[in-house]
């Protein structure tokens, strides 16, 4: 087991910059998930952890000792990939055993362990198979006990649940969260897929263009989201967002759908140019009550959820999420949006969630 | 899809076919027939349509003759040594130029050029370079004070054969290059990222990865220049035409067939020739397992 410190890491091909300046310490033991948009550069910097993209500048420190200029080989990780990677020529058993024959090991010794791995992971039925006669779970798992038979410091995951179906996808989900409780090893994961993130991580960092935005456990994030990105990164159907203006006085704010907000002026010259209210927090009431009004557009009936889309205005489409099936019975007509006080997000120009406000706005 | 629909696809197939067929039936069917029919003739080239039926006297003829033995030789030792080199060579360059290493396109580009020059005029180029008095080669050698006088190179019966290979891996080398370099491209990226994560030494990442998986791309390249350099005629010909020390089956033929004009005997030669190669390619196949792909 080991800590991970990342010291100001830049990493860039050319003129293009992937990462930018990044700090982070991933205490021992820890399971810290990297999400962000596609080009955010979350497998960039989960490979220079590993050794396999070496760092333009800064310093990567495994358990304290720098390992900038050691190769992936020496730093006694191990490396989960997306495309399984598995050795297509060799038995599962080889793949599972392949690196510790060159650890001189017995032969004896390094079957036990490989019936050890393959037990745990349940594919001791499958050890005499090739990879090609395997389905996509079975080839994780044999993925997955290739990197734990090392016994390494460190375990990364590059997204490696991505070419799994949904089901799939979920029950492997849990098998992480349980191997992470069992051998308690440092585990850094890269994903999209905002249920792992939310569901594995002890902190997740969310990256963008390169840099972090916020690091934070889930639920800090999902409450306590320090910009509008990250707002609308974390939570599934996404923030609802709209412009709004200030009166001049900045005392009163106005926004599309008769929105109307009475703010107390916040510390400093904060002026929020944007509101922010998640879809769960949102109910749909008859038209002239609640604080907004929109036109109902649109109804996903989910069975156990539905998602209402009530539009503001020409440019704002809002989402609402509600429990059971949708009472509304016809689509087209002008309904009013609730929310309470507390829900509303307000966010500066440069994005910055002004959280203080909050709890100051009144009707 | 109904019965009359299948039907309908397979004329249309057989509708693509037809002008290949016709063609493979003109440009190889035909002249192959001809020369096993001759080869069981007495005829000569001067007026082919004269003929008797000998049975395979021409066959015992070309087989109890000592000379033809000595072109099979020739052909075998020449295959052997200059396909061994070029496998050698071609996994050496195409290795290095997998790396990414600054100027790999300009690389990749020029490795070819000795493959795309005619055998012929490479060979005349070598010829000349190798020429015992005003060639370069030996300019070379005698300024940096390794011989004194200029080495005879083609003439000499013992170094022949040497100049030869030389030459034929100077030439396909680029061949080999190219088709392992394919292979190489074929194998994942992250696969060789997983095995370096994991410790595993450059040598055993080779031995046991790369390796295993590349053997369909040499078995493939092995067996086009071993079939390549047993019918090998060009660059000898033109070297040393029928010199003994390095007359090939082919040329043996040829000799037969055009410079004593034994149509009879030389399509007799043509046809051991043709079994001669068809039996190596039957046991490379099967050595290299060539019927199985990696990873079965």
């Amino acid at each position: 087991m080991a800590s991970v410190t990342l010291s100001s890491v830049s990493k860039s091909y050319g003129h293009h910059t992937v990462i930018q300046d990044v700090d982070l310490h991933i205490e021992n033991g820890e399971f810290v998930v990297f999400v962000g948009p596609s080009g955010c550069g979350k497998s960039t910097l989960l490979r220079i952890i590993a050794g396999l993209v070496p760092a333009s500048s800064g310093q990567v420190l495994i358990d304290g000792e720098e390992v900038t200029d050691v190769p992936a080989s020496k730093r006694g990780v191990a490396f989960v990939f997306q495309s399984y990677a598995l050795y297509p020529h060799m038995s599962v058993a080889r793949n599972i055993g392949f690196a510790l024959e060159t650890m001189g090991l017995g032969k004896p010794a390094i079957a036990d362990k490989i019936g050890a791995i393959a037990r745990m992971l349940k594919v001791d039925h499958l050890l005499d198979r090739r990879p090609k006669q395997l389905s996509g779970g079975q080839r994780q798992r044999v993925a997955i006990g290739r990197a734990l038979v090392r016994e390494p410091e460190i375990f990364l995951f590059d997204e490696p649940l991505s070419n799994l179906d949904s089901d799939l996808r979920m029950e492997m989900r849990i098998e992480i969260a349980r191997l992470h409780e069992d051998i308690k090893t440092t585990m850094v994961y890269v994903t999209h897929d905002q249920a792992e993130a939310m569901t594995l991580a002890d902190r997740i960092v969310v990256l963008n263009h390169g840099r972090i935005e916020q690091v934070g456990t889930p639920l800090d994030l999902y409450h306590h989201p320090v910009n509008r990105f990250v707002a609308g990164f974390i939570g599934s159907p996404r923030m609802n967002f709209s412009d709004i203006r200030s009166d001049g006085t900045g005392r009163t704010l106005y926004g599309p759908g008769g929105l109307t907000l009475t703010a107390e002026r916040v510390a400093g010259a904060d002026v929020p140019t944007s509101i922010g209210v998640r879809p769960e927090a949102l109910t749909v009431v008859a038209d002239g009550e609640g604080r907004l009004t929109g036109i109902l557009e649109r109804v996903e009936d989910l069975g156990h959820e539905h998602f209402a889309y009530v539009r503001l205005d020409p440019e704002t489409l809002w989402v609402v999420r509600v429990a059971g099936r949708p009472p509304y019975d016809q689509k087209n007509h002008r309904v009013g949006l609730a929310f309470a006080d507390a829900d509303i997000f307000l966010f500066e120009k440069d994005g910055r969630n002004i959280a203080a406000a909050r709890t100051e706005i009144g009707r | 899809m109904s019965v009359r629909l299948a039907a309908r696809e397979h004329r249309t197939a057989w509708l693509f076919l037809a002008p290949l067929i016709i063609v493979m039936l003109m440009v190889a069917v035909w002249p192959l027939g001809r020369t096993f029919l001759f080869s069981f003739t007495d005829a000569y080239l001067d007026d082919p349509s004269f003929y008797e039926l000998i049975g395979f006297d021409n066959f015992v003829e070309v087989f109890n003759d000592a000379n033809w033995w000595v072109a099979v030789k020739n052909t075998l030792v020449f295959a052997v040594i200059s396909v061994f080199i070029e496998t050698l060579l071609g996994l050496g360059i195409a290795l290095l130029l997998n790396e990414a290493i600054p100027g790999r396109g300009m690389l990749r580009a020029a490795i070819l050029v000795p493959w795309a020059i005619p055998v012929v005029v490479a060979t005349k180029i070598w010829e000349w370079m190798l020429n015992d008095q005003f060639g370069v080669f030996n300019h070379m050698l005698m300024s940096l004070g390794i011989i004194e006088h200029g080495i005879a190179w083609t003439a000499s019966s013992s170094l022949i054969m040497g100049v030869v290979i030389f030459i034929d891996v100077w030439m396909t080398t680029p061949f080999m290059v190219l088709l392992i370099l394919a292979g190489l491209q074929t194998i994942p990226g992250e696969m060789m990222e997983a095995a370096e994560v994991d410790g595993i030494p450059a040598w055993k990442r080779f031995w046991s990865i790369t390796l295993p998986l590349l053997r369909p791309a040499i078995g493939v390249a092995v067996l086009f220049r071993a079939l390549d350099a047993m019918r090998m005629f060009d660059l000898a010909y033109v070297l040393a035409a029928s010199n003994q020390n390095v007359i090939t089956v082919s040329i043996y033929a040829r000799d037969r067939l055009i410079s004593f004009q034994e149509l009879g005997v030389g399509s007799a030669a043509s046809t051991w020739v043709f079994l001669l190669v068809a039996l190596v390619a039957i046991i490379l196949i099967g050595a290299l397992r060539l019927d199985r792909s990696a990873g079965e």
